[in-house]
Parts: structure tokens; sequence; C-alpha cells
């Protein structure tokens, strides 16, 4: 391994000392003078019909400065398809909003959504996906009959992946030794839930600019989406840093949209930021999933056909659910070497708050379904579930087609060194006793493992484009408009940039995140920070070295490539005896601009293995998760302490602990999501801390000069079918849904009847 | 220092932030503060002192910590008017104010990443140091304890661990 200086080296994040300090701005800390507070009337109802609206003594209300209602509000639609109006005639889930109100404070914009009269017509509500696709159930859209979006979709081209159709699937069956047959789901719908609520500020000015201030993970993907639809308006979006989003705050048009309607009513500054009620009962959540799946396989391992109609479960509109299907049938070839596959999704509306993207983009709803599926097959071959793993996970030379539906073959590596570590550090084959096992029962007391995995060639997805600005002083400036939501990431592309130019790390900025002084960037999403973004800033850093000795070189009498520099000093390599530092060739009103760019690379997925332990009380249901044990290789770690945090991450942020306790109940009578407040809505305190430990290989990775591949956004997405599978073992019955609540457990057992009312599953 | 009027009236509210004495009125016009107001509220929009965040603004998430005559509370389920003459320390209070030399504990949250998207970090480190100031001799289980009322979702609580182990063992050194 090379000895960098500051690569795989720990150094303190660039934003430490403003968030210890509380300086860091977010959404909610940032006020422009004349600022309006935009509030939401939301709906009461899981389905209706608005007859009427009487805004009028809201509008009287002193401090108020507009109402808008679905009569008032510009025609621009989102989504996917494009469906989803800011406000519509009609209601879709409850909390889908009604009226907006912008005025001088955050209490009379609230206390003017209490005088707007709306007279509803209630309509039937729908809320599980097979009733939802029954002839006779409630329609919520005229344009998807029967309650299902397209499939046929262009949302990453033409040949946007729908499915996962290969082979001979009838031949792959007779082929088996054995078919098992099942259906699981994940379908709680888990709240990523960011500390920071939704937020945005927009200032609509006069006919030609748009200003937005968005928390958001990747502020210029709502510009790049939104400007043509805005009427080709100048959009100026400033993003970052983010109160965290584990991909909720994207897009953003959810909370975007309906502020700058108000900006542009008002010609004011609108802020509109969620309260937590709002963020956890009418903001985006989890897509729900479901899979009737059938199974061939070998004797040893071998799949050979998988089938299986896969229900997601969009709620009330698709945000993106076409994008995160797409990338979630990719994920599953790269888990799975089968060459007869029909795994058909259908995306079905329902009546309950939407789905939108989070962290683990489809691949996670889906593999949490499908995982327990493949476990009845290798419970049937009697195969420890690692090995089968180790053996089916996409190895280099071993094709995919991935989202935009071109055929990919691997040019990443074997993974199987980082399975064996992980499995060695967690004591796997010690605690392994077969499938519905216990590793070992005290009292009442049983403990189980369980194992998951995961990877994404999203880590080089899309193109990102970043320029380096050497200053004369021997300072380098980073115009990217990456956003900073935790990963470190604005700070490691920071340590990459140094590293190319050898520069102390103090002296390496990157430009705030604003579309006018930056190219586009569409963020930090699917682990693409370090090899995609990291990749472009570090060939501009590269082409801005190249001309920097290029324009040094007459000084020395050499050819630029004899040169080197450091600390802002350049010098014959080799000889350090003439040091000209840089102002000497760019005098001190001159820069040097070096251009990068990066191109999309599926070739390359990423990987992570997630080991859990678990202990089940037979007698109360609780289930304790005790250890858990990440494994990944990562190509080259870039900042050590920043990794960690993000596999640490894998227990937050609707990861892992959705097996456990997380979940958004609807009370099916009314279509009320029942724990919208962060007491009922479980989380995991520092009291509960399960051991933690990872596996962290750096095997030199085929991407860029560092050699390193990116693994934030997946690390929880293999951890929800580990516990499922540990806490099956543990008790020696299968449970078939998430979150494993006592209730669920003691179902299981025998011991206590039936499910719990209001329960989101079949 | 105190001011002349120092005997709470019923017109006016009194509290020491960060060392600095304010008076406010209480009203519900612009330029006062409500009955109804959190010293959440006051602190963030009246004295522009955004450190102190509001999450979930009902007392579950901790985001909001601040130190009350050096006890921490939760700024969001305390009224404004209800902290008649005390004395609130927010996270834009630690440290030296003379030299301006941050806060040992904020200098080892940045020494070992205790943080990714920092939002609830001024919540924490608030925790963290009502515990410090207490007891500065914590075992891991005390600390866990002390914090358990502060909601991460990122996942920070093992490196926040090891920075506040880390900075009780060097007994408020840097």
């Amino acid at each position: 391994m090379k000895n960098y200086r500051y690569i795989g080296k720990s150094t303190p994040r660039k934003d430490a000392l403003d968030i210890v300090t509380g300086r860091t701005k977010f959404i909610n800390d940032i006020t422009i003078p004349n600022m309006l507070y935009g509030k939401v009337l939301r709906s009461p109802h899981p389905h209706a019909l608005i007859k009427s609206i009487d805004t009028a003594e809201a509008v009287r209300l002193p401090g108020v400065k507009t109402v808008l209602t679905y009569q008032d509000v510009p025609g621009w639609k989102a989504g996917f398809p494009h469906h989803v109006r800011i406000l519509d005639s009609k209601v879709r889930y409850v909390g889908e909003g009604v009226a907006l109100v912008a005025a001088e404070t955050v209490d009379i914009a609230e206390e003017a959504l209490r005088l707007i009269r709306v007279e509803y017509e209630p309509l039937p509500a729908v809320y599980d996906v097979e009733e939802s696709i029954q002839p006779n159930a409630p329609q919520l859209y005229d344009q998807f009959p029967g309650n299902v979006f397209p499939r046929d979709n262009t949302v990453f081209g033409p040949h946007t992946l729908n499915e996962v159709v290969m082979g001979d699937i009838e031949k792959g069956f007779v082929e088996a030794d054995f078919i098992v047959e099942g259906t699981y789901a994940y379908e709680n719908i888990p709240n990523p839930l960011p500390p920071e609520s939704p937020g945005v500020i927009a200032l609509w000015e006069g006919t030609g600019k748009l200003t937005v201030w968005l928390a958001s993970q990747g502020p210029q993907i709502f510009k790049a989406a939104f400007q043509r639809r805005m009427g080709s308006i100048n959009l100026e979006s400033y993003g970052s840093p983010v109160g965290a989003s584990y991909g909720s705050k994207y897009a953003s048009w959810q909370y975007a949209l309906p502020a700058v309607a108000l900006s542009k009513a008002t010609g004011k500054p609108v802020k509109l930021v969620y309260d937590k009620t709002e963020h956890l009962a009418a903001f985006t959540l989890r897509l729900g999933s479901r899979i009737h799946g059938k199974v061939g396989m070998k004797k040893d391992g071998t799949v050979t056909a998988l089938s299986g109609d896969w229900l997601v479960d969009s709620g009330a509109y698709s945000e993106c659910t076409q994008a995160m299907v797409a990338v979630g049938c990719g994920e599953a070839q790269l888990m799975l070497r089968c060459p007869n596959w029909s795994l058909k999704p259908k995306m079905v509306c329902t009546n309950r708050t939407a789905s939108g993207q989070v962290r683990g983009f489809g691949g996670q709803e889906l593999k949490c379904a499908l995982i327990p599926i493949l476990t009845l097959g290798m419970e049937k071959a009697g195969i420890d579930p690692v090995e089968f793993f180790k053996k089916n996970y996409v190895k280099p030379g071993d094709g995919f087609y991935w989202r935009e539906g071109v055929w990919w073959v691997c040019e990443g590596m074997d993974y199987s060194k980082a399975i064996d570590q992980g499995a060695e550090t967690f004591g796997w084959r010690e605690k392994w006793k077969g499938w519905l096992k216990p590793t070992s029962v005290t009292g009442t007391k049983r403990r189980g493992i369980g194992v998951g995995v995961h990877g994404n060639a999203d880590a080089g997805e899309d193109v990102s484009e970043v320029y380096v600005r050497l200053e004369p002083n021997g300072s380098a400036v980073i115009h990217c408009g990456i956003a900073e939501h935790g990963t470190g990431q604005r700070s490691s592309i920071c340590k990459m940039v140094a590293e190319v130019l050898q520069l102390p790390l103090d002296r390496v900025f990157v430009t705030p995140t604003d579309s006018l002084v930056n190219p586009i960037e569409i963020g930090p999403v699917g682990s693409r920070g370090t090899y995609a973004i990291g990749g472009a800033a570090i060939a501009a850093a590269e082409d801005a070295k190249r001309k920097l000795l290029k324009l040094m070189a007459p000084k020395f009498n050499v050819s630029p490539d004899e040169l080197e520099t450091m600390d802002g000093i350049v010098y014959v390599k080799d000889k350090t005896d003439i040091r000209i530092p840089w102002i000497k060739g760019m005098q001190y009103y001159g820069s040097i601009m070096g251009h990068g760019h990066f191109e999309s690379d599926f070739s390359k997925p990423n990987f992570m293995m997630i080991f859990t332990e678990v202990e089940v009380d037979t007698e109360t249901g609780k289930v304790d998760l005790v250890k858990v044990v990440g494994a990944t290789d990562v190509g080259q770690i870039i900042d050590p302490l920043s990794l960690t945090n993000q596999l640490n991450g894998c227990l937050g942020s609707a990861g892992i602990d959705s097996a456990l306790f997380e979940e958004t109940i609807i009370d099916q009578r009314i279509g009320r999501i029942m724990n919208a407040n962060m007491i009922d809505y479980k989380w995991r305190t520092f009291a509960e801390l399960p051991e933690m430990e990872h596996v962290i290989l750096e095997s030199s990775f085929p991407t860029h000069r560092f050699q390193a591949i990116g693994v934030g956004e997946i690390t929880p997405s293999p951890g929800p079918s580990a516990v499922l599978m540990a806490v099956s073992n543990a008790i020696g019955v299968r449970i078939h849904d998430y979150p494993i609540t006592p209730d669920k457990v003691l179902s299981a057992l025998g011991k206590i009847a039936g499910r719990r009312e209001g329960e989101n599953n079949k | 220092m105190k001011f002349a009027h120092e005997k709470s009236s019923h017109t006016t509210v009194t509290l020491t932030v960060n060392g600095q004495n304010h008076l406010f009125r209480l009203g519900e016009g612009p330029r006062e503060v409500a009955p109804s107001d959190t010293l959440a509220h006051t602190l963030r929009e009246r004295l522009g002192l955004t450190g102190t965040k509001i999450s979930c603004d009902e007392g579950a998430c901790g985001c909001c910590t601040v130190l009350m005559n050096g006890k921490a509370v939760l700024s969001c389920m305390l009224l404004t008017v209800e902290c008649e003459g005390k004395e609130i320390t927010t996270i834009e209070g630690l440290g030296d104010p003379v030299t301006g030399a941050i806060d040992p504990l904020q200098q080892s949250f940045i020494d070992h990443t205790a943080f990714q998207c920092g939002f609830c970090t001024p919540g924490i480190i608030m925790s963290a140091k009502a515990l410090l100031d207490d007891n500065p001799s914590p075992t891991r289980e005390e600390v866990k304890e002390a914090l358990s009322g502060n909601f991460c979702r990122c996942i920070s609580h093992y490196h926040v661990m090891n920075a506040v182990m880390d900075a009780a063992q060097k007994g408020g050194k840097v």
C-alpha cells in the first residue's frame, strides 16, 4: 500500500470547528431580510375530493400575505411520470397539502391555517398493495388505471431496467434439485428521519430569477429537474450543509415547490420548514416491498432459476419509484449469479404518504423480501448462508443488466476475502449451528445469528464536473457543487486534491454549494462521492498541475515532466536546490484552472456484508441486537474516521433497526399515521448500542489514482434481512416480515394469537 | 452584573445567556417575548443563537439541550418566562471567552470526528458538558446514560463515546 500524505490518514473534518461550536448554518438557521414563513394546510382524509375551500377569513388575518389553493398554484408537475401537482383538487393521503399560507411569522401562518374552511367529499381508501390492484379497489388517479404506475419509463433512458427477465426460466426450474416458494414482505415503511426536518427558502424575483436555499444532498438536481418546467427561469440553487438526509432530501421538490409558489405569489423570500410531525406523517419514506417468489436451486447452492412478483407499494405517488426499481433490479443480479430470471415488479399506489428515495434505493427494499426466500432454498440444501453469498456475489467477468438496461461486465474485485475475514472476526463458524437452530440457549434467552449482503454499481454513476483553481499564494479552490450531508465528502475531496497537488490541507478549499459558481453536480448519492466526484476532482487537480508545471518549465529550462510541486513551490524532481513559488509563474494577478470530468462506470460494484447476533427473550418476545460486524473492501481508505462513521450508520436511518422496532404505523380505519412523533416512532439510544466491529480491506480497487470505492450509501442495506435470519434461527421459527416486534415473536412461538390491529402487513 | 430593576415583574423577563444579561418585554408584539415562547425559540429567533437546534420540538430528541444553572435542560420544553433570572449556557458559550479557545470537549469531538451531519452535535456536546462538569471521571456506562436522551441518526454514537471518554481522561486539557 502506498504511503500518502493525507489519503488513508485521519484528518479533522474541514467543517469540524463550525459543527462543534454551533456556527454551522443549517437551513432553519438562515434568515433573509423581509422573509416570510410558509405553512401547509394538510388533509385529514386519506382520499377525498375537495368540494370547496374558503380562504377569505385566513387572508384577512393581519400578517398573512397570501393563501394559495389548487386553483391558484402554478401547474408544475413532479414525480415519475410527472403526475404530482403542488396542490390538487383531490387528496390521496392524510397529510397531503390542501392550501399554502405565507405570513410574517410562523405563528400567524399557523393561525391562518385554522381559518381556512375546506369541504371534502370523502372517498374510500386502500392501503394494502394487493387490495389496491383488485378490480373494485378505489382508484387514485384517472391516468393510472388499476392503481399501477406504468412499467415503461425513461427515467434512465429508453431502455430503463424495469424487470429482471433473462435465460429460460422453465428450463432453470427443470435443472434445479429442488424448488422453494414463499412470500416475504418489508413494508413497515420506516422513515429515514434525519434530525433536521426538510426545509427550503425560495425567492422568486420578478420574472427572471429564482433562488432556492435547499436542505438537500443534491441541490443542483432541483435546478436540473425544474428550471425548464418553470419556464426556463434562471434558477440559482444553494445547498449544504444538510442536517442529514440518508437519501431522503434529494430532488426536494416535495418541500421546495410549495415555497417557490408562495414566493412567486408574494415576491418575497419564503422559508418553509417542516415540523417533526409533518416530517414523520407527510414526507416521503421507504417503499413497501412484498415478493411472492420461487427459487430453483442445486444442492451445492447454485441458483438455476428465480421467478417472482415484486409488489412495490409507492404510497400516494411515485417520487422516483421507477428509478429505485431499476436500481433494485440491477442489485438483485449483483447478489445472485443466476442464468434464468423472471422477476417482475409492479409499482402500485395506495392511500398513504408517498414513498421516495432513501439510501438502499430500491435494493434494500427488494433484498429484505428476496433474501429470506433464497434462505428457504439454502435451508433445504443445508448450505451455510455465508458460503452461499460468497459463491453467488458478482465476480470479475460476471455480467449484469444495470439500471439503464445495458449489460455490464464486472471489472471490480472478488470480495471473497472480505467475506472470509468478516466471518472470522464475527466468529461465524463457531456460532453457526444450522438453519433454524440457536447459537445458544440460556433459560428464556436464545441467541441466533444471521448474515446479509448488498452491493451497488452506482458507486460509479453519472457525470461529475469539477474545476480546480490554483491561486498564486499556493492554495487551491475546488469548484464543485458537492453538498455536505454528513459523510465528510467535502473534506475527502480536499484530501484528494491536496494529495495530488501536495498542498497543506488547510490551503485547499471547496466553493459553497452554489449553482452559479459550480459546474453541474448531482451530489454524493449512491456511494458515488469517492469514485465519481473524487474522480472528477482528481482529474481537475491533475489538469491544473499539468498547466502549472508547463507554465513554470521555462524558468527551469527543463520539460514540464521533469518538475514537481510541493507546498506551493515548484522544483526539479530529486533536486531541491532551486525552488520557485507558484506566484513567480502565475504573478499575483493570475490563476490556473484545471478541469476534471467523470463519466458513468457501472462495471465496479461495491460490497457490504453484515453479520448480526441477536438475543431473543422467549418470555417477553423482545429482541436485542448484541453484535454487528460489517465487512467490506474499499480499495483504499480516504479518511478512516469518516469511513467508520458511515459503517456504524448501518443501524439508523431506516437500516438495521427497521428489522427490530422502526415502523410507520397506519390506522387503516382512518388512514392516519399513529406514531408521528419521536417518542412513538422508535429509535436507538446511546444506552442500547450493540457491540460493533468492521472488517475493512484495502485491495487497491481499479478506479482512480487512489484506487478507492465508496460504500456509504449501502451500509444499512444488508442488515434487516440478516436480523430476520438471526431471529428465526434463535427461535427456530420463521418470521415473514418486519419489524420483529415482541408480539410477532410471541405469535411465532405460539404464545399469543393473531396480529395487532392496524398491522400494515398481510 | 444585574439590572437595576432585578426584581421580576409580570411585564419583563431577564436571562443571563453565555454571561450576558438580556431583558425582554413580555407581549405578543414583534419585539417582545410571548408567554408561549420556548427558551429554544427565544435563543434562536431573538438572540440569533442558532447553535441550539430544534428537531422534535417536544422534548424527545435532545437537539436543543442547553445548560441552565449548570444542568442540562431541553430548551424546547421550557417557556422563556419560566427562566427568569436563570443562567443559560449554549454551545456558543463554551470555551474561553477571553482567548477564544474552544472547550477541550469540543476539541475532542473534532479529534474523534464524533459527528457526521452535525445537526445533533451541539445538543450532545451540551449534555456531555453537563455530565463532565458534574462527574469529571465517568464510566462508559455513565456516559451512555447521560447521553441516552440525545438522538443521533447518523450513528456517531461510537465516536462520541470515544470523544467524551478521551476528554474526561485528559481532565480538561486539550
